[in-house]
């Protein structure tokens, strides 16, 4: 599936008033997310600081890196894909000069960021950035 | 005595609160409970008007501050019925309790010995005897649960033997509501002269606890749990136990006669109470026990049993929702998953229609894989809670499922 750019993303989110219509198109993108292969959702594939498991594959190369996810959680997995709208199939260097905080700011989701949910969201982009740095180095 | 929920609730400042535009329908009281307005000026007073260090100062406030914290270790012997407000330890909570139990266990233990624990622990009462079994050389066993998560007496009998020295289990389970037969299971342990210690984190606001007549050697708590502030606790122990049981921290307080080569130990409670204590928090346990024992505490009870039959009434209106914890006596816990939903994303669309629950392994992850599931959605319920706030958190599920089915 081609997954959403950053602007349809905000465009899309700004279009709505009510936070069950958010969520239900987070969630919509969440499903929408192409399944992960069982043999994939391995212990060392799983992204640590989340509530739900979360799992990072990466494919392609430093001028392209691909990212695969999984959550077991929908919504997690709806916010995954927000995430990689700004990070996928970009090069390592897109991807450290991208500015998340800014992003995930202008998608109002403070709340996913905050300590006891989003550590995940935190630990996906550190884990994506190291990915990215790693690559450079 | 009568008992209004709906009036209790108006005494907890906290529950007026609005999350997202909603009333607040807080549900997660097995994590910890509200502060009363009779707690939180409890605590304003005293570092008002009493704010002292204890046992030391030779002036009127450290009379008065060491006056109230020792009144409120006899509130809390009273309240447990403790044969002496010596056996009144503060602690920091019931992990700190369990901890100084088993940092006595872990020297005296040897291998050889065994510890038995349940598969019901809360990880406080679990990883904390694993941990003694494995530097003590002793060896730990596990009683089973049956699929509706009762204690499978039969087998907990069968595992107790002359080589059993400490049974640790929970008075209440926080994952899945169950009350432990203690009457029943205390005895029998003691039939092989076994230690017995209670993790009654969950219990002490639920269970009238009478450590005498359950007859246990050890009683954990946290105040928190019982609408008193965080950070203060209480271990307690029989006084022939606590008196010679190897002695926790080191430091002021808690010696008698100090030397460069050598000290020795204060009597108790000091001796296992090192350092500045929580004083105000143990002001606040006291005033939180003082307002808790002053309500009609069956009329209590039978109310938190009606919470949780309209609980179970109303589940029964969800499809796929599949309770967890089905024991006869449970009580205050209604733990469930939802087939094909995940619990976090109940837990987050609960929590952006006001009502607050707990989602995950509850500190529990061997019980989790027990039960077969990754985690549960909790809900679990207090004095304060109403019908309808138990109707509140149903009709919340039911957009939940729209939005995510
Ligand atoms: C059954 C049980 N045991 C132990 C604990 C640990 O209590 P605390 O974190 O207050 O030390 C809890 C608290 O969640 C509990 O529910």
């Amino acid at each position: 599936m081609s997954l959403p750019t950053t602007d349809e993303i905000l465009d899309d989110l700004a279009f709505f008033d009510s936070w069950e219509e958010r969520y239900k198109y987070i969630i919509d993108l969440g499903k929408a997310l192409p399944a992960f292969p069982a043999e994939l959702q391995t212990p060392d594939r799983l992204v640590k600081g989340c509530q739900s498991n979360v799992w990072l594959e990466i494919a392609g190369d430093n001028e392209r890196i691909e990212f695969l996810v999984d959550s077991d959680a929908v919504i997690v997995k709806g916010l995954l894909v927000l995430v990689l709208a700004a990070y996928n199939n970009k090069s390592a260097q897109q991807i450290l000069a991208f500015d998340i905080d800014a992003y995930f700011k202008q998608l109002d989701l403070e709340r996913h960021i905050s300590p006891t949910r989003g550590n995940g969201l935190k630990s996906i982009v550190a884990r994506i950035n190291s990915i990215a740095k790693a690559a450079l180095a | 005595m009568s008992f209004n929920p709906a009036e209790i609730k108006k005494q907890f400042p906290i529950l007026q609160r609005q999350i997202d535009g909603n009333p607040l329908v807080y549900l997660d009281n097995a994590a910890t409970t509200q502060k009363p307005q009779a707690v939180l000026d409890a605590l304003s007073h005293y570092y008002t008007h009493c704010n002292s260090n204890v046992h030391r100062g030779a002036h009127t406030l450290a009379d008065e501050a060491t006056r109230l914290y020792e009144a409120a270790r006899e509130k809390v012997a009273r309240f447990i019925n403790a044969y002496d407000k010596k056996e009144v330890i503060w602690t920091a909570g019931t992990t700190e309790a369990i901890n100084i139990v088993a940092n006595g266990a872990k020297q005296l233990l040897k291998s050889g010995d065994e510890v038995i624990v349940t598969e019901m622990e809360h990880h406080a009462n679990l990883v904390t005897w694993q941990q003694v079994c494995k530097i003590s050389g002793a060896s730990l066993k596990v009683a089973p649960i049956t699929d509706d998560g009762e204690l499978d007496v039969a087998a907990f009998q069968k595992l107790l033997n002359g080589n059993t020295r400490l049974v640790a289990m929970p008075h209440i389970s926080n994952a899945l509501g169950t009350i432990n037969p203690l009457h029943e299971l205390i005895p029998m342990a003691k039939s092989v002269n076994a230690l017995v210690l209670v993790d009654g984190a969950q219990g002490i606001a639920h269970g009238d606890v009478d450590v005498q007549a359950l007859g246990c050697d050890f009683y954990a708590f946290s105040g928190h749990k019982i609408f008193a502030p965080t950070g203060i606790g209480v271990l307690w122990g029989k006084a022939e136990i606590l008196s010679d049981w190897p002695v926790w921290q080191t430091g002021g307080e808690m010696i008698s006669v100090v030397t460069y080569d050598s000290a020795t130990w204060g009597e108790l409670p000091n001796r296992l109470e090192a350092g500045t204590p929580n004083i105000a928090g143990a002001v606040g346990l006291g005033a939180a026990i003082d307002w808790f024992s002053g309500l009609d505490l069956e009329a209590v009870k039978a109310h938190e049993q009606l919470l949780m039959q309209k609980a179970v009434e109303l589940s029964t209106g969800v499809d796929g929702l599949i309770i967890k914890g089905n024991a006869p006596h449970k009580i205050g816990v209604f733990s469930f998953i939802i087939e094909g939903t995940h619990p976090a994303d109940i837990g987050f669309l609960l929590d952006k229609q006001g009502i607050a629950i707990r989602t995950g392994d509850h500190c529990a992850q061997p019980l989790m894989k027990r039960l077969g599931v990754p985690g549960t959605a909790r809900a679990s319920f207090s004095i304060y809670n109403t019908v309808e706030d138990v109707e509140a958190l149903f009709k919340a599920l039911q957009k939940v499922k729209m939005m995510l089915m």
